[in-house]
């Protein structure tokens, strides 16, 4: 006999768990406990219920309470105030300026959202496949394989238009329906959860929060294709989602909705997990594919397509998490209803994930064609502090910054395209005014290059080559003529590349151009960096009038450049100084200013010692 | 499992348990659960309303908490909040008053009157 | 101990990834030692240049020793716009370590990584399994500080 009234969700997405909230559950039970009220409360671990920043985060209900930024010492309050006293702790509700937000549902952050892949994350628990069934769950598959025949199936995704989540927008029913009219032997349909965009973090999260979900529409695909085996890839970076969908393909093994004759139906199917080793490459189709095969994970050249010579050499689909996410309940609530959501060309709705200077950091989704404007201000609260918005990175490295006029774009796949950003996985970095866009994109040049597998030269050198420019111009060396080398370089790079992580490197670099040339300008004509962030391009300098002479700058310099005396007060030798920002940290009365610029005394030192100082010379 | 049946059964048997998460609610208890409540028996009220509901499977009933109310010489206060019709507010309840109340009005639809100290909002 | 550990696998090449983790987990030093790919060599009878190959693609894998706890920190754009190159330089001056190297006693390797897809927590890093998130100079320090004295 149940007497447990309240159901306390407690967010144990991997934000969250990096926050604290195994700590916070383990008290929970503790303190339960000595409130002998353990059988009044069920305790749920809940996959990533979004808001990241203002972790750990908990929803209680019946209400739907939702506190935030709980720690082990609030536990206690809310277990003998909320819990045994239903009185709500007010003090851990999220608030503004005008109002105190109770119930999750009202918190602005939630308001524009219309969840679709990410309906049950932070809403059931990941590990219990009854929970997942409460939700409608594997009514779908039970659908699909008694009343629809494989064709039907890609009809009805054609009509839903979706299109793959991964990043390139491909339509979904074509690769299931080159598979399906493709009379191999053995099909395979493989899952691509080599996650690896910088700032995209959506496949972990639905993967960790509702695996189910993901194996359901993956037994859909391969009904659909004629696929009887799937393989989930998984970087090895994300422990806990190899294993709760390991845990997931076991409960539906052992309850028969996975195995032989599913539902009666004559369909069998069988998933194992396989784990990539840290190579972002990877997540490209055929390196993924050499990959599960035990090989480098190196791309092919595309024909021949997975499609019709994969895993192998078999026919092969490869579709992303989200996805797959998405398909359960396509075939639940019908194409009709998934297609009249987002634009014509893009339906549905999109999770991206918010990171960088915007206030509510974390996991969104919203029907595509929502503004950035509306994603990043309403949805994720503006920037934090009194920041301005300057410039916004979609796709990670692989996509373009866009400005603030572009805040009234809709995000889909083509509005961003035509602007010289993309989708990729739906990773938003959002920036401030502080943050310098050539140092931003050289830093995304460096990642790219790091990750290139090596196979093909335009990606192997040709980035290289780049960077180089690249650090060139922020270390003061920058010459007339580099931001069109730049140009010719991406652009033929782009054109010649053998994959994606090639073709698309140079757009970081491109899209900055295209938009920020007056600060590329700067660091090569000015020698100046307004942002003050690119170390050779700016100084330290003391305010005389300040400076109270108190030594503590010239003690604490490593390099012994800062000298004087309390009566004639401290100076800074420009030429020996190597930016170290210790004198601007310690200097008890402020006096220390970060000025852009090089130097002048800096910039004549260079001019005189020629080439000796500039490693970039021969370049 | 083997069929659509099949799962509609499990469906049906996990929104049990998950009910405290929303769903299919007809009656909605709330327990007046401040300081002078507690100091009153509020918690054994709630208790036993927990109990008999579970004892009579009663899967439609969901018990919630909240705040004073501010009827302090009433305590402990329960509100019974079914869906279209008024609020029904009993006030000074026991545990042998929340059995009848589980009676005659959850199970069989007739409002206590003996125990009610207002109505509607 | 190598054999012990390749033996769990069917001796196919789609486990070589799977037995090279299994290898570099087990060692106390976390690495992948030419003993190690000579036994795998003879047990998947693969040529050994093939498992280098795979070996050295993968950047999880080390074919040199490692300290007792790994910590890898995220080097990535949104790690970095929230500050990690600072936690970086506190990393290595508690430690006393550059990026790649071990610290004396043998504790901790130092590693930069690509993204954890933590981003929402950033700046991120990852010791051993666990994700340490929204770090800030003093946390790194009580995060080492804990992990030293439980070692």
């Amino acid at each position: 006999m149940s007497l447990k009234h309240i159901d306390l969700l407690i967010c144990c997405g991997s934000g969250c768990i990096s926050a604290g909230a195994l700590k916070i559950k383990e008290r929970f039970h503790e303190v339960l406990r000595e409130h002998k009220a353990t059988n009044e409360v069920n305790i749920i671990e809940t996959g990533c219920m979004g808001p990241c920043d203002y972790g750990p985060v908990m929803v209680i209900y019946p209400e739907g309470i939702f506190y935030q930024h709980v720690t082990p010492e609030d536990v206690e309050e809310i277990v003998s105030e909320h819990f045994i006293k239903g009185r709500p702790v007010t003090r851990l509700m999220l608030q503004n300026e005008e109002k105190t937000f109770s119930i999750q549902k009202d918190v602005p952050f939630y308001q524009k959202q219309i969840k679709v892949a990410l309906e049950n994350c932070g809403y059931i628990n990941p590990e219990s496949l009854d929970e997942y069934i409460a939700t409608g769950g594997y009514e779908a598959l039970g659908k699909v394989l008694t009343e629809m025949s494989p064709q039907d199936v890609i009809n009805e995704m054609k009509a839903s238009g979706l299109r793959g989540r991964g990043g390139g927008g491909f339509p979904t029913y074509i690769k299931w329906q080159m598979v399906h009219d493709n009379k191999g032997a053995e099909k395979y349909i493989i899952c691509n959860a080599d996650e690896g965009d910088p700032g995209a973090f959506m496949d972990r999260s639905i993967l960790e929060g509702d695996p189910h979900r993901i194996l359901e529409g993956m037994m859909i695909g391969a009904y659909a294709m004629g696929a009887n085996m799937g393989f989930f890839y998984i970087r090895a970076e994300y422990p806990l989602a190899i294993k709760r969908i390991k845990m997931a393909i076991a409960q539906a093994k052992e309850m028969g909705l996975m195995g032989e004759n599913i539902f009666d139906s004559g369909f069998c199917f069988d998933a194992e997990v396989r784990t990539g080793a840290g190579a972002f490459v990877c997540g490209e189709e055929t390196a993924l594919i050499h990959s599960i095969e035990g090989e480098r994970g190196n791309p092919t050249p595309k024909p021949p397509y997975p499609a019709v010579q994969g895993l192998w050499g078999m026919p092969t689909v490869v579709n992303n998490v989200e996805t797959f996410g998405n398909i359960p309940t396509i075939f639940r609530k019908g194409a009709k209803w998934f297609a009249s959501m987002g634009t014509e060309k893009s339906p549905g709705t999109k999770v991206f994930a918010l990171t960088g200077d915007v206030r509510n950091t974390g996991l969104v989704e919203v029907p595509m064609g929502t503004t950035l404007r509306e994603l990043i201000f309403d949805v994720g609260g503006g920037m934090i502090g009194d920041h301005k918005f300057k410039a916004v990175q979609l796709g990670g490295p692989s996509g373009g910054c866009l400005t603030v006029e572009h805040l009234d774009t809709g995000v889909d796949y083509e509005s961003l395209k035509e602007r010289g950003s993309m989708m990729g996985s739906g990773g938003v970095i959002v920036m401030n005014e502080e943050k310098c866009m050539v140092n931003v994109a050289k830093f995304f040049m460096d990642f790219c290059v790091e990750e290139s597998c090596g196979k093909c030269s335009p990606c192997r050198i040709g980035l290289k080559q780049m960077l180089a420019i690249l650090e060139r111009i922020t270390s003061g060396f920058g010459r007339e003529g580099d931001i069109e080398e730049l140009q010719r370089l991406g652009e033929s790079i782009s054109k010649l590349s053998l994959c994606g992580l090639g073709q698309t490197a140079p757009n970081p670099v491109l899209s900055t151009i295209r938009y920020f040339r007056d600060e590329y300008e700067a660091h090569i004509r000015d020698r100046s960096c307004a942002t003050k962030v690119c170390k050779d391009l700016m100084h330290y300098q003391i305010d005389k009038d300040r400076c109270i002479g108190c030594s503590l700058c010239a003690r604490n310099c490593p390099v012994k450049c800062i000298t004087g005396s309390r009566e004639e007060k401290y100076i800074i030798h420009q030429v020996d100084c190597i930016k170290c920002g210790n004198c601007y940290d310690v200097c008890p009365v402020k006096a220390i200013e970060k000025e852009p610029g090089m130097h002048p005394d800096t910039v004549a030192h260079r001019s005189e010692l020629g080439k000796a100082v500039n490693r970039y010379e021969d370049l | 499992m083997k069929t659509l049946a099949d799962l509609k059964k499990i469906r049906e048997k996990a929104q049990e348990d998950m009910k405290l998460r929303g769903g299919n609610v007809r009656i909605k208890i709330s327990v007046g659960m401040g300081t002078s409540g507690i100091a009153m028996g509020a918690r054994e009220v709630m208790k036993t309303f927990l109990e008999e509901i579970a004892a009579r499977n009663l899967s439609d009933v969901l018990v919630t908490q909240t705040g004073e109310k501010g009827l302090s010489s009433m305590e402990p206060v329960v509100d019974l909040i079914e869906e279209g019709k008024p609020k029904v507010t009993y006030g000074n309840m026991n545990p042998d008053k929340v059995k009848k109340v589980v009676v005659e009005h959850i199970v069989n639809g007739r409002i206590v009157s003996d125990y009610v100290v207002a109505t509607g909002d | 101990m190598y054999k012990e550990i390749c033996v769990k696998y069917a001796p196919n090449k789609d486990n070589l990834i799977y037995i090279l983790h299994e290898i570099q987990d087990a060692h106390p030093q976390h690495y992948i030692s030419a003993e190690a790919v000579h036994e795998i060599s003879e047990y998947l009878k693969l040529p050994e240049n093939h498992i280098y190959g795979v070996l050295t693609f993968y950047s999880m894998y080390s074919t040199t020793p490692r300290g007792k706890n790994i910590i890898r920190l995220c080097e990535s754009p949104p790690c970095y716009i929230k500050g990690s190159a600072n936690i970086l330089r506190k990393l290595k001056s508690i430690l006393d370590v550059s990026v790649g190297d071990t610290t004396k006693d043998g504790k901790f390797t130092l590693e930069l990584c690509a993204c954890l897809g933590v981003c929402g927590n950033a700046p991120v890093m990852m010791i051993n399994d666990d994700v340490y998130g929204d770090l800030s100079e003093e946390k790194v320090e009580d995060i080492i500080d804990k992990i030293r004295g439980r070692n």
